[in-house]
């Protein structure tokens, strides 16, 4: 990692870059195949391996603890929901006739412009020279720890009420969920 | 092989725009909701991509709370799927228009 310092802005060199591209490459290839796929399990395997490929991406850049969470959440919890919705809806024999909606092709004119002031940004805005500090991930009261004491450090002292908010947003979509799922009173007799 | 941010804003791009598309065009309430996911995936690799170029642990903090966030928006929706799903027999997007939205 000595290396980075040497170039400044640059994210990753060497070895790591090349890693980057393999790992951002085939997380869009994944993606894309979400997109395409016409049965919704394949979407759902799809989808996962595109998690998992982020996620190598955010260990390399060194959120450690990003990382394991995406694996965590996105790849042990959401993709298990997803597949047992996937289970409980699924219609056996009955084939979809069309994948994609009859606009299909506005949507991916929307995109080309939704591109231009992208490359416009990416051309103009020249990003500052800032010096980088390898060791701002892992530095906890200017000792070295890991990446999740230092990031519990910032969570639990600056972003504390956020925290908490997002406890209750949790407990708010828990309840949503199953008030949403139950069945309504009427119809169960 | 160097990596800058312009490379990390243009795989963030081009997975929020697979997402978006796939938002905009399938007719599939499911993959409708797994596109999203993509798309607030998008957003994380930006997120942490900065926090790098920074220095700065904020963006990993947020992008957890973006995780969160996300993981709410999968419950509902998928109760909402299920929703659906008893009422009409169907998860396509275009049965669902009974308000003529």
């Amino acid at each position: 990692m000595t290396a980075a310092q040497a170039v400044p802005g640059a994210l990753l060199t060497g070895a790591a870059g090349w890693m980057f591209v393999i790992f951002a490459v085939l997380a869009l290839g994944m993606a894309v195949a979400v997109v395409v796929a016409r049965n919704p399990i394949h979407s759902a395997l799809f989808l996962l391996s595109s998690f998992l490929l982020v996620a190598c991406i955010f260990i390399l850049q060194q959120a450690e603890f990003v990382g394991a969470v995406q694996i965590l959440v996105y790849a042990g919890g959401i993709m298990v929901l997803f597949l047992f919705v996937i289970m409980l809806v699924h219609q056996r024999g009955v084939q979809e006739r069309l994948t994609f909606q009859h606009q299909w092709d506005v949507a991916l004119l929307f995109l080309l412009v939704f591109l231009l002031p992208f490359l416009y940004v990416l051309w103009t805005e020249r990003f500052p020279e800032l010096p980088q500090n390898l060791d701002a991930f892992r530095t906890v009261r200017g000792k070295i720890a890991g990446n999740t004491e230092a990031v519990a450090w910032v969570l639990y002292r600056d972003y504390l009420l956020p925290f908490e908010v997002a406890s209750v947003f949790l407990l708010v979509a828990m309840i949503g969920a199953v008030v949403l799922g139950k069945r309504s009173a009427e119809k169960v007799d | 092989m160097t990596i800058t941010i312009n490379h990390f804003l243009v795989v963030s791009f081009l997975l929020f725009s697979i997402g978006l598309f796939g938002v905009l065009v399938r007719r599939n309430f499911l993959t409708v909701l797994m596109s999203v996911e993509l798309m607030l995936n998008a957003v994380n690799l930006n997120l942490i991509a900065f926090s790098r170029r920074l220095s700065d642990l904020t963006g990993q903090v947020f992008s957890v709370f973006v995780i969160t966030i996300a993981a709410g928006e999968a419950a509902i929706g998928l109760a909402l799927t299920i929703s659906l799903f008893r009422q009409r027999r169907t998860l396509n997007v275009e049965e669902a228009s009974s308000m003529q939205g």
